[in-house]
Parts: structure tokens; C-alpha cells; sequence
């Protein structure tokens, strides 16, 4: 049985409540926008029901702890085809047993959960680090993004603690989402907006930028040529710490 | 369109980072600053490397020289009296600026400033305090700041710099005094060795005090703690010299990092030195970080991967492997039962995978499949392992450069060019 559902998280533990309550033990689940339009076996789409939801967080925050939850948000947040079938084979095993089976390695879905979620965190840290803020004025500063996974609602935390006293703005154009932190109110917004006009990388059409930014930009630019040592080049090292697709929106590397 | 104010500023950042680039350490980690003043910025505790240069360092901070004037003539160093390049120097202001816009930015974690010595030691101190006091008091900015101590600066400017400094630091430049000596007239390690020795004892009486009274009594000193460097491959010390030398470092000065620079010919005119042109020693460079993490991370002596015997590291394979191959006797260990300092001494088990072994054989034995899968690098762990379902090796037939052939016929290292003449041996 194939289930299909909104590609929301309360929506996937909607979903592993409906596989629970039919006892489909050959369910699978498939994000509605990851749907293949020939599929053999039977389907079912599921809806989105908070209480659901719910129910299933609290189950398994009594077997699996915080840490065992944040796993499972985590992978999920990856977006991977098939991730939610690990997290619903894990989630079976977690049920059943009386230990805590996320230290069961020699588990593969336990162990797919851990390798999936550790890629999330390492972009989600990379991200961290990748943003390149604009001033776009007014205490303004803008960023554009384009993660392999969907890591915007983990870095938000991290960024409103840094910078408190600053109005931000990153946009995740790749999921036309963004977010955006206001210094007075100090609260995080989540903003779906289309920039349609906007070639990633280069926000100049939308918007003005601070008149001291260009300098900045090109006082970064110099920084990073005049800090390097010729004489050590490695270029599968820097290649493999900085690749190729964030280059666009990282001011050091893109093309002026 | 840039100004000639502009020209200028970019200018002083190329002249005073391109000479404070062979300053290895770029690190951001082991403070915890929170933005408890809806200031500017805090530190994590894990650092962030917010870019990487195209020799593939991390760049975490904006590590500038305040000036590149100096009273010194040290023969490995770029900014010596005596070499003919441009001066330049920043204001006070300046650095404030460019720290806290790059800042802003999500450039940087913050600030690595070091500076030539110009006119006298305090001097340069004081003014190198101004912008780290400026920055904490005037800017509120929580993030990052690295200061250079200045040799023979006076302890109360040692003991300020502390206060707003995350971490300090003063390099022992080279392994051995003789070569410090010979090298860098007017420098000795009993000058070096006394900012680190205040920086250490300051430290060490906060955390009694700490324990004393279940809190801290004052603003943090140096919450990073202290690191150090020395060129290496300038000099004639061996490999057991250096990580004799930085084990000391550690044991006594309690050291974060001690950094290993591979020394950049950038003196054509010093008959002392390895001319322009021989290549930077990069692969003893990463042996001897190697042989720092097993100090560190894998509970290893230094006794053990260095002696009067065994005075320099193999430069085809790495200080682990090199260990076990000398130490066959202690092999093979099960998988299954071996307690964690055993399994993290097989070669091609890291920190990470002895932990998940340790977890993971709770819930039954492993096998080689599971092994392969928790990221053990099976090719170098087979010699020296038993798991379910595998006896151990032909192991007792085997002997050490038998088994040093098979592993290294099963990768290219990314050094086999440069070592290609050492496995011509076998």
C-alpha cells in the first residue's frame, strides 16, 4: 500500500498514525511532490490531522527521548527519496523494543537515520557558515541560499542568537521560502515569496544596496586572495571544502 | 567607483594579511560567549570555518597584522627588518571597522590580531589591547578575538589582554633554542616561555577559584586558553625533537593546540635556510598532525610513536599504522569484546566508529558487513581485527612490511607521488 502524503512533518507522522491504525505492514510512503506517475501497487492519500500528529510525537518521545526525535526530524529535513520509510522502519523498532535502539548501529535503518541525519547537520553547519549577508539599508541585511537540504528551520536559532541586534533576511530560493528576523519585535517570520525576476546569486535588481557594501564585498574579496599561500595550492582540498554549486552565493567565489 | 580612502584600506588588508597568513591557527573554538547584551555576535564553542582558501585552510577569522613594521630580523619571517617589501599599518579604528562589517556579514567568527613589533614590546601590546577593548566595551561584540602576546610585554598588560581576548598566543617559532638562536637574534625561549607561563598559571587559578566558590568571580581570562606554533623543515630537528618538544608544550603549559608550520622558503639570500624553491614539507607537516591527534584524541604517548630508535615518522603511511606494524604482537583485537582504548588503536578505526562499536555490539555481535557499513576502513582493519564470522587474519603468517604491502597496494594515497621513491623498497 502506497501513502501518500502533504510533505509536511506533521504530515509524515499523520501518516506513520494511518499505517498504525490499518496495520499496514507493507506500507509505503511517498511525498506527494516526489510522486512517480506510474506506481503498480495500491494508494492512499493521507491528510494532515494535528491530533495525530500529536499522539505519535508523544508515543515516541516516551521510547526514543528528545535526541531520538531530533533524529527523526532531522532526516526527515533531508528530503530524501524513500527517508520516510527508514523513519517509519525505525520507528516500528522503536516501538517494540525496551531499549534505546538508537544505539543499535548494526540496525540499517537505525543506521541510515544516523548517516542521513549526520549530512543534515553538516549542512545545516555549512550554512551556518555560507550565509553572505548583504546590507541592503536600514539595518537591513539580505542573504540567498540554495541548500541540498532543507536546513532553514535549523540554522534560524543559531542566526537570531548572533545576531540580535540586526534585521535579516535568508532566502532558500531552490524551496522559495525564506526567513526573516526583525530586531525590534525579535521574532523569526517565515516568508513564501517569489523573487521572479531575481537571477539567484544577485539580488542588485530588487534591491538597493547599502552604499558601503561594494566596498565591503571587495574588502572581503581581497582578504580571502591576500590570506591564501600560493606555494601550498591544493585544489581537491579547497574543492572539497567549498564545492562548486554554493560558489554563486558565496561573495569570495562568484564572478563580479 | 572606489575613493582614494578606499585604495588605500584595501591596500593595508592585502600588504597586513598577506603577512599574517603563515600564522596557522585560524580557530573559533572552545569559548562560549553568549550575546547576553543584544550585542554584536557570540561564540558557539564548536567554530565555524566560513571559507577556505585555494590551499584549502579554514578562514574563521580576519587574521591581520596591525602593522608589519618591526624591530626583529628573524630569518624565516616575512616581516624581517631587513627584507625590502611595502610597510603598512592600520589604525586602531580601522581594525574596529573591518571587524565588525565583515562581521556583520557572516564573513568571520571575529578577530586574529597579531602585529610586528614596533618600537617596543608594551608598546605594541597596548595598542593591540586598545582594539580588542574597543570592540568588547564600546561595540559589545561577542564574537570571536584571538591576540598575539607580545614577548617581554609587562603582566598587567598580559593579564587586560586576557579579559577581552578569547584566546592568547606566542609562538616558540622554531623546535629547539639553538635554532632559535641562530635564527632570530635578540629571541630566546626564556622570553617566549614567560607570557605562556603567566597565561597557563592565570587560567589555571580562575578554574580553582571557579571550584572554590561554584561560580566565576570575574570576566573570563582567555576562556579559548593559549596555542602555539613552530616552523618546521627550517631547521635540522627530527621528528622525535619536534613532538618531544610539543608534548612539553602540552604537559606544561597546557596548551589547546600546538601548530606544526611547514616552513615557506620566502628568503632568498640566507645561506641558514632551505632555498626558494624547495617545496614546502607538506607531507611531514600532516604526519606530524597526525601524530598530535593520537596524542590527543587516541591516548597515545608520545614515547610510544617517537624514540631515539624511531626518530622520524614514515612519510608513506600514517603514525597509527606505523605503530601497529612495530607492535604486532598486540593484535589481533576482537571486535566484540576488546574495551575501547584497544578497538581505537586499530588502524583505520577512528574516535567515531570505536564509539559506535561500542554501542552497537550491545544489541549482538558484529560481523564485517556491519563493520564496512559504521565507516571502518576495512582495507587497513583487517590485518589487525576479529569480528563474527572472521577468524583472525593469517595474521601470525604475516609479517609487518608484508602486511604494510598489501594495505598500501589496496589505495593510492593522495601523497603517493611525492613518496613514490620510499615504496620502491619493497
Amino acid at each position: 500500500m502506497q501513502l501518500i502524503y502533504d510533505g509536511s512533518f506533521p504530515g509524515l507522522l499523520s501518516t506513520i498514525f494511518t499505517a498504525y491504525e490499518y496495520k499496514l505492514n507493507d506500507a509505503l510512503i511517498v511525498r506527494t511532490n516526489q510522486l512517480q506517475s506510474l506506481t503498480l501497487s495500491e494508494s492512499m492519500e493521507v491528510y494532515t490531522e494535528t491530533a495525530k500528529a500529536e499522539r505519535v510525537w508523544k508515543g515516541l518521545k516516551k521510547k526514543i527521548a528528545a535526541q531520538g526525535l531530533e533524529l527523526i526530524y532531522r532526516s526527515y529535513l533531508s528530503e530524501l527519496p524513500s527517508v520516510e520509510n527508514s523513519i517509519l522502519e525505525v520507528v516500528r523498532y522503536a516501538l517494540q523494543s525496551d531499549q534505546n535502539i538508537l544505539e543499535d548501529y548494526g540496525h540499517s535503518h537505525v543506521l541510515t537515520l544516523h548517516q542521513i541525519a549526520r549530512k543534515v547537520g553538516r549542512e545545516k553547519h555549512r550554512f551556518e557558515a555560507f550565509v553572505r549577508f548583504e546590507n541592503i539599508g536600514n539595518n537591513w541585511f539580505y542573504a540567498d541560499i540554495a541548500p541540498d537540504f532543507n536546513i532553514l528551520p535549523l540554522i534560524a536559532p543559531h542566526f537570531k542568537e548572533r545576531y540580535a541586534a540586526q534585521n535579516w533576511m535568508i532566502y532558500d530560493s531552490k524551496r522559495k521560502y525564506g526567513i526573516q528576523y526583525d530586531s525590534v519585535s525579535e521574532q523569526i517570520n517565515e516568508l513564501t515569496f517569489r523573487f521572479e525576476h531575481a537571477p539567484a546569486g544577485n539580488l542588485s535588481p530588487i534591491v538597493q544596496t547599502d552604499p558601503d557594501e561594494k566596498l565591503y564585498q571587495e574588502l572581503w574579496k581581497r582578504y580571502f586572495k591576500s590570506t591564501n599561500i600560493a606555494l601550498r595550492k591544493n585544489t581537491k582540498l579547497h574543492l572539497q571544502h567549498v564545492p562548486k554549486r554554493y560558489w554563486r552565493y558565496l561573495t569570495e567565489k562568484k564572478e563580479s | 567607483m572606489q575613493t582614494p580612502s578606499s585604495e588605500r584600506i584595501l591596500e593595508k588588508l592585502s600588504i597586513l594579511a598577506d603577512a599574517a597568513k603563515y600564522d596557522v591557527s585560524c580557530s573559533s573554538s572552545g569559548s562560549k560567549r553568549k550575546n547576553h547584551n543584544k550585542g554584536l555576535g557570540n561564540s558557539t564553542g564548536g567554530g565555524i570555518c566560513h571559507t577556505y582558501t585555494e590551499d584549502g585552510r579554514c578562514v574563521s577569522l580576519l587574521k591581520i597584522l596591525l602593522t608589519n613594521h618591526c624591530i626583529y630580523d628573524c630569518a624565516y619571517c616575512v616581516s624581517r627588518k631587513s627584507n625590502d617589501i611595502k610597510r603598512a599599518a592600520f589604525t586602531v579604528e580601522e581594525v574596529v571597522e573591518l571587524t565588525l562589517n565583515f562581521y556583520k556579514r557572516n564573513y568571520i567568527e571575529g578577530l586574529f590580531l597579531s602585529s610586528g613589533i614596533f618600537k617596543n614590546a608594551d608598546t605594541t601590546m597596548e595598542r593591540l589591547i586598545a582594539i580588542a577593548r574597543k570592540l568588547r566595551t564600546e561595540h559589545r561584540f561577542n564574537g570571536y578575538i584571538h591576540l598575539k602576546s607580545i614577548p617581554g610585554a609587562s603582566n598587567a598588560l598580559m593579564q587586560e589582554a586576557g579579559l577581552y581576548a578569547d584566546r592568547l598566543s606566542v609562538n616558540l617559532e622554531l623546535p629547539s633554542e639553538t635554532s632559535l638562536q641562530l635564527l632570530a637574534p635578540g629571541k630566546t625561549y626564556e622570553q617566549i616561555k614567560k607570557p605562556m607561563l603567566l597565561v597557563s598559571q592565570t587560567i589555571q587559578a580562575q578554574a580553582n577559584e571557579k571550584r572554590l566558590l561554584q561560580r566565576a568571580a570575574k570576566p573570563l581570562f582567555a576562556p579559548a586558553g593559549q596555542s602555539t606554533q613552530m616552523v618546521i623543515g627550517a631547521t635540522p630537528e627530527t621528528d622525535k625533537d619536534i613532538m618531544y618538544q610539543a608534548n612539553a608544550l602540552y604537559q606544561n603549559y597546557r596548551m589547546k593546540r600546538v601548530y606544526y608550520s611547514g616552513y615557506i622558503p620566502i628568503n632568498p639570500t640566507d645561506t641558514r635556510l632551505p632555498g626558494v624553491g624547495t617545496p614546502a614539507p607538506l607531507i611531514r607537516e600532516h604526519r606530524l598532525y597526525q601524530s598530535d591527534w593520537l596524542m590527543r584524541f587516541y591516548g597515545f604517548q608520545v614515547t610510544e610513536l617517537l624514540s631515539d630508535s624511531f626518530p622520524q615518522l614514515d612519510s608513506d603511511i600514517d603514525p597509527k599504522l606505523s605503530w601497529a606494524l612495530r607492535n604486532l604482537h598486540q593484535f589481533p583485537v576482537d571486535i566484540n569484546t576488546a574495551d575501547y582504548e584497544a578497538i581505537l588503536r586499530i588502524p583505520g578505526i577512528g574516535v567515531q566508529s570505536a564509539q559506535k562499536i561500542i554501542s552497537a555490539r550491545r544489541f549482538g555481535q558484529l560481523d564485517v558487513y556491519q563493520l564496512k557499513k559504521l565507516g571502518v576502513a576495512f582495507n587497513r582493519a583487517r590485518y589487525f581485527l576479529v569480528c563474527r564470522g572472521m577468524g583472525p587474519a593469517s595474521l601470525g603468517d604475516l609479517q609487518d612490511r608484508q602486511i604494510k604491502h598489501f594495505i598500501l597496494a589496496g589505495y593510492r594515497s593522495k601523497f603517493s607521488n611525492a613518496v613514490s621513491s620510499q615504496l620502491s623498497l619493497f
